[in-house]
């Protein structure tokens, strides 16, 4: 079996849930990697929009650290503005975004803003970004977080970024896209919405964790989905990918 | 052909006022004017409203150092470290003093930026609808989509019209026409939209060199207030084809701000110990060489002969 992190199987698990040909938006951090990992393995046509004005269809031949640096400027496809990437969310033709997470609940909000609430600010977190906009308007959205109980509660304190709101219509009712979670990675387990109301259920748990664990570290009653499974190792192609993406191995 | 060039210092001390709203870089992680951020803590301006996506740990060093007294924006942080332990301090302890926090998503202060560019009364926008973004900041107004048979709710966002943007760039000429090249975010929308705009640009070229290429140009001349050539101005930030990002520098940051004490010795020991932005490159000395991008991957030229 490979050797790998607990940060890479979940840079690997967040590239599985790209598809080949979609229009990505990347996010801070992971998915920037999982990016690179996708294109090299089962999604040679996908194509990578960054935030900052970034648009990319093969990898940076360099390890990362922002979305900005110069080697994910050199041979971009694309090197613009924000709303003309941005405008792409709007107009409806981003198919998969991915977004971090501080805290999240069973209905896949995020909130990255204020933990504690906005009048109550117990903890002041550095806000949106981007990340409102990817979560309302991509068809589809990937959340990535640590597994906490304190992290993934039954109601966020602040939605910052709308998943299912308060479940079955929520989004229809608060007027955005179809779209919403439909993955949640985290540092033990992946969890997918289930059932007409979405709510977030246990669907696989990471090699070296058991599915009581993970739903004692989740700060709701976190139900199983049907046909639960173990997340699947990384396999070879996927870590010679990512050793060729980050070379450096700063994501480790 | 009107002069344009001035110190830094000068164009800080005569185009930014204590209270103004104030826009240092504008391209998310890449190009921001950090040598403007040290300049206007050491000036000591007081109570600016700070207009950004997202600027890094910039806007974290200003509210620390007391300059800030609001946050009109969508992120305030350090993009390496995670949270802002300035800002977590202000918002929080109300340490040094108390902001007024005024939430955007980039995408919202992109088109409030893009509304005061060309004169729009409002944009209407598709975002943070779903989001208590909408809840938390009373600038927004909801809607119903006019054109729609439906009821569509939209998003109005008022413009947002900086009186200062400070941008850096590649190069530019003494009269502030500029080239720039790679993602710029938003940093064409906050200079349109802003009063004042103070270029930073790395290198100072003659006006033929901008004017080869006129679609190059981030924003022209005429509507620059001041050009200041500082080499390596936007250390720790990167531009494309000069700099790297000094992510050490940052990581560094993030550390050292976690306390007040470790902050001010942070702000001792770069922002004033040192003279300006040439005493503040000399102390980096060989680490600022290692960051140079000595590489060549020009761009194809483009003709634009038209005899």
């Amino acid at each position: 079996m490979a050797d790998y992190s607990t940060q890479e199987l979940m840079i690997i698990a967040a590239a599985r849930e790209i598809c080949d040909g979609e229009l990505v938006f990347v996010g801070m951090r992971l998915p920037i990697t999982a990016y690179g990992v996708a294109r090299l393995t089962h999604a040679p046509n996908a194509v990578g929009m960054f935030e900052g004005g970034v648009v990319r269809y093969a990898p940076a031949e360099e390890t990362l650290y922002t979305m900005c640096d110069p080697a994910n400027q050199r041979n971009a496809a694309w090197t613009t503005g924000l709303i003309q990437v941005m405008g792409h969310l709007q107009a409806g033709r981003v198919d998969t975004g991915f977004i971090g997470g501080a805290e999240i609940d069973k209905w896949g909000n995020i909130n990255t803003s204020y933990i504690g609430g906005h009048e109550n600010v117990q903890v002041k977190l550095p806000g949106s970004g981007g990340a409102a906009d990817i979560a309302a308007m991509s068809k589809r959205l990937i959340a990535i977080m640590n597994h906490e109980k304190r992290r993934l509660v039954e109601r966020v304190s602040y939605i910052t970024s709308p998943g299912y709101i308060d479940g079955e219509g929520g989004r229809a009712k608060a007027g955005i896209a179809a779209g919403g979670p439909a993955a949640v990675i985290t540092d033990k387990a992946v969890l997918r919405p289930h059932g007409p109301a979405n709510e977030l259920h246990l669907s696989s748990v990471h090699p070296g964790h058991t599915a009581d664990e993970v739903i004692e570290n989740t700060g709701w009653e976190l139900k199983t989905a049907p046909g639960m499974t173990e997340t699947p190792a990384p396999g070879e192609a996927e870590m010679t990918a990512l050793h060729q993406v980050d070379r450096e191995g700063f994501w480790r | 052909m009107i002069e344009k060039i001035c110190s830094l210092s000068d164009a800080v001390r005569d185009l930014v006022r204590d209270g103004d709203g104030v826009v240092i870089g504008a391209s998310l992680e890449t190009a921001i004017p950090f040598a403007a951020t040290y300049e206007i803590i050491r000036q000591g301006k007081k109570n600016l409203e700070m207009i950004a996506p997202i600027s890094d740990a910039s806007t974290d060093m200003l509210i620390g150092a007391g300059c800030v007294g609001a946050v009109t924006g969508a992120w305030v942080g350090s993009v390496s470290g995670g949270l802002g332990h300035n800002y977590r301090r202000a918002a929080e302890k109300q340490i040094p003093h108390a902001l007024d926090i005024n939430d955007y998503s980039n995408f919202t202060i992109g088109m409030a930026l893009f509304a005061g560019a060309y004169g729009l009364p409002y944009a209407p926008v598709r975002s943070i609808l779903g989001s208590d973004i909408i809840n938390s900041n009373p600038a927004f107004k909801m809607a119903t989509n006019p054109f729609s048979t439906e009821t569509e709710p939209v998003v109005l966002v008022p413009p947002v019209k900086p009186d200062v943007a400070i941008l850096g760039v590649q190069r530019a000429d003494s009269a502030g026409n500029n080239h720039y090249w790679g993602s710029s975010g938003l940093a064409q929308e906050a200079a349109l939209a802003a009063e004042r705009v103070i270029i930073v640009a790395d290198e100072i070229v003659e006006p033929e060199v901008i004017s080869s290429d006129p679609s190059r140009v981030l924003v022209p001349g005429f509507r620059v207030a001041a050009v200041c050539h500082v080499p390596a101005g936007t250390h720790p930030a990167p531009l494309t084809g000069r700099w790297q990002r000094d992510s050490a520098f940052f990581n560094d940051y993030h550390a050292r701000s976690r306390d007040v004490d470790g902050y001010k010795a942070w702000l001792d020991e770069w922002v004033f110990a040192v003279e300006g932005a040439p005493g503040y490159a000399e102390k980096l000395g060989d680490r600022l060489s290692a960051l140079k991008i000595a590489g060549s991957r020009n761009a194809a030229r483009a003709n634009y002969a038209a005899e």
